[in-house]
């Protein structure tokens, strides 16, 4: 098997390509349900899955929903992109999830070598769960989250294991018929994670998940709820990378959140997929009184990412926080944003959103901030900058206010930058060459998003950026 | 021994020209001063020397130890020895005073074979912001963002210190700097003093020429030194002014 990896390497470093992880394993998959998109393919998602009836039920009412919708009326033309009846809709790779790494199937086990997730683990990982196309093959929960309580789950396990929680938060915060693709999800939906964390529960060290796409055209919809209870705090982060293919591969997540009084909830995404994937997803979250969540959101790979992570302030003096980046190199579009709706009193949110474009990628920020009428007191700050590197990209800012308070408070601030000359011929005559005086300009750039990074996760940011800058000059 | 040699040097600005003709040597182990009134292109010869995009060079040439400086990229004129304390340095936001000048100084050590010690690295950097008396956090601010105009001054001197050039070239550290200041920046500048460093002063007053003593001095007008000597020309522009130089010309 090992051999057989590492020849496979040797023809993929054969071949010309400048994606980092663009490697495939040969792991053979169990079952898939062929292409395309039928009430018979969901039957037979649900039937796979053993889920009880009420789930079939919504599935099969999400897809009649989803049949009926257009696709969204903003945002980049998806109607060259997409193909529903191309795309895989589930695929298992393994017959059962497993509860050790020693479980793990060796060429899953590579794959994630390379990623390099054992070393991540090793460092103060709280609970690793990775999902490997379809279902989460590897779980661990370190026993000192059993014993506090916190359930993280697979979402599949967690709707088998506590089925009424399942059943009293699904689909609350992002109803099915929310938009074409939440519909999609719902009706397909496989994978993500599932996270309660018990009242008071406060983590220190954040849970993670990797995610991965890993067939040829087919769509990955993982579905993640996150409950944190009255006064609890958690900080999840996931993380995604994805091999080459040649066909456009969909992917399309739902992200629920409900953060109870007084919690803290943290967000922690950078999406990498390959520059052939089409990133459609639906990220929300609600806040009772004096719950804050956040989400860091950064988005760099895929060929077109439309991702506005949202926050409904319904609790009086809840707070909404998103910081993100989002990179836009050639043949990209980034379209990404933040959406806020206060809906209490003194209720406050705050946007920072960075983007680069280069070699003609397309990048745009979209934003929506509403403060309803008992909103009063509400404050809002938003920050908008950009950094386009050449003659040829693009950037556009366009952020919706939506007011309807007079006693409320919105700061806008948009700026467009660029790697100044003043600044490159400062930086170059300390002996800095110009590709590092510009990789230096551009790190600072997007350093308030990287300082909010876990360690591991700047230092890849980083390396991830560094590669996506070579050869950018000139 | 390094020479930096400057012959028949005239160059423009969006078509007009400022340098008409300047020449003038600095070889290590030289402190050189060029004084002058404003406007008569001591700045411009400065950002000339390092390579600055926005100037064009119509003829002369200036080459440091035979080699041809106006050939090289800004960063090769770093490397083969050149430095520019700015007038006006640049705010990098995002990036902080430590990782710069480690990533500089990581640079030059590579070229020279040789690999950075970080704590070597940390223990220099911490004892030279506290030779210059500056705050604690300068190497934990992003460069040069929020700096006074006293603390830029300081931190471009701290960059001199670190990096070690062979001809350094400062353009008006003196501005914007109290008395107390001026003294410490003095003695930094001083403190390099060595067979194997040169130096040109460029100053529009001469306060920093009270704590650094000068070998040569120079008068620029009109774009050309149109007067050279020792210290004792320093003092009598001091004392005169430039009009009995511009009498003199007449």
């Amino acid at each position: 098997m090992r051999e057989e990896i590492i020849s496979r390497d040797e023809e993929m470093n054969a071949v010309p390509i400048d994606y980092k992880y663009g490697f495939t394993t040969d792991h053979k998959n169990l079952k898939d349900t062929g292409k395309g998109l039928s009430e018979e393919v969901i039957k037979e998602i649900s039937k796979e899955k053993n889920e009880p009836s009420w789930m079939l039920d919504i599935r099969l009412n999400a897809y009649r929903q989803f049949i009926k919708m257009p696709l969204p009326g903003w945002g980049p033309d998806l109607t060259q992109e997409l193909d529903f009846d191309s795309y895989t809709y589930y695929i298992k790779p393994s017959d059962r999830t497993a509860s050790s790494w020693d479980d793990v199937p060796e060429s899953i086990k590579e794959t994630f070598e390379k990623l390099g997730i054992p070393e991540a683990e090793a460092k103060y990982l709280n609970g690793v769960s990775t999902q490997y196309e379809s279902e989460v093959v590897y779980h661990n929960n370190q026993k000192e989250l059993e014993e506090a309580g916190v359930i993280f789950l697979d979402t599949d396990s967690a709707l088998k294991q506590h089925p009424d929680i399942f059943r009293e938060y699904f689909g609350k915060v992002v109803p099915f018929a929310d938009n074409k693709f939440s519909a999609l999800n719902t009706s397909v939906w496989s994978g993500g994670s599932f996270i309660y964390v018990p009242k008071g529960v406060k983590l220190e060290k954040p849970l993670q998940s990797y995610f991965r796409i890993n067939s040829e055209s087919m769509g990955q919809f993982e579905r993640t709820l996150i409950i944190v209870d009255e006064g609890a705090d958690v900080h999840y982060i996931e993380g995604c990378t994805a091999p080459i293919y040649t066909a456009n591969s969909l992917h399309s997540a739902v992200v629920e959140i409900f953060v109870k009084k007084g919690g803290k909830c943290r967000y922690t995404t950078i999406q990498n997929w390959s520059n052939n994937i089409l990133n459609l997803v639906t990220k929300r979250a609600i806040c009772d009184d004096d719950a804050h969540m956040e989400w860091i959101d950064g988005n760099i790979g895929s060929k077109i990412t439309m991702k506005y992570p949202a926050c409904i302030l319904k609790g009086d003096r809840s707070k909404g926080t998103t910081v993100s980046i989002a990179f836009a190199g050639k043949g990209q579009t980034q379209n990404a944003g933040a959406k806020m709706t206060h809906l209490g009193k003194d209720t406050s949110s705050s946007i920072i959103s960075k983007s680069l474009s280069r070699h003609g990628g397309n990048v745009t920020y979209l934003g929506l901030v509403e403060h309803r009428e008992n909103a009063n007191g509400a404050k809002t700050n938003i920050e908008c900058d950009t950094i386009i590197l050449d003659g040829i990209s693009k950037s556009d800012t366009i952020p919706y206010n939506v007011t309807k308070n007079g006693d409320i408070t919105v700061q806008h601030e948009a700026k467009v930058s660029k790697v100044s000359e003043e600044q490159l011929f400062y930086l170059m005559s300390r002996g800095l060459s110009q590709e590092q005086a510009t990789e230096m300009i551009i790190m600072g750039f997007i350093e308030p998003f990287a300082r909010e990074l876990p360690m591991e996760y700047a230092v890849e940011l980083n390396q991830l950026l560094k590669l996506e800058m070579e050869g950018s000059i000139g | 021994m390094d020479v930096l040699h400057i012959s028949g040097l005239r160059a423009a600005i969006e078509d007009k020209e400022i340098l008409k003709g300047v020449n003038l040597e600095v070889k290590s182990g030289e402190f050189h001063a060029v004084m002058g009134p404003n406007g008569t292109g001591k700045s411009t010869l400065a950002q000339v020397i390092m390579g600055h995009p926005k100037y064009e060079v119509l003829a002369g040439k200036i080459t440091m130890n035979d080699e041809d400086v106006l050939e090289m990229e800004v960063d090769e004129r770093a490397k083969a020895g050149l430095f520019l304390a700015m007038q006006y340095p640049s705010e990098i936001p995002g990036v902080t005073n430590s990782d710069f000048l480690r990533m500089a100084v990581r640079t030059k050590m590579q070229q020279e074979d040789k690999r950075l010690n970080l704590g070597a690295f940390m223990k220099e950097l911490k004892g030279k912001i506290g030779d210059l008396k500056m705050q604690d956090d300068m190497a934990a601010r992003y460069l040069n963002e929020g700096f006074s105009g006293g603390e830029k001054k300081r931190n471009e001197i701290l960059q001199l210190l670190m990096l070690k050039p062979k001809i350094a070239v400062l353009d008006e550290v003196d501005s914007g700097l109290d008395v107390d200041a001026l003294k410490i920046v003095g003695d930094a500048v001083n403190s390099m003093r060595s067979d194997s460093f040169g130096c040109l002063i460029i100053t529009h007053y001469q306060r920093i020429l009270d704590y650094i003593t000068p070998d040569f001095v120079h008068v620029m007008m009109d774009g050309r030194i149109v007067k050279s000597g020792d210290v004792s020309l320093m003092k009598k522009v001091d004392s005169e002014g430039y009009d009995w130089i511009k009498k003199e010309k007449l």
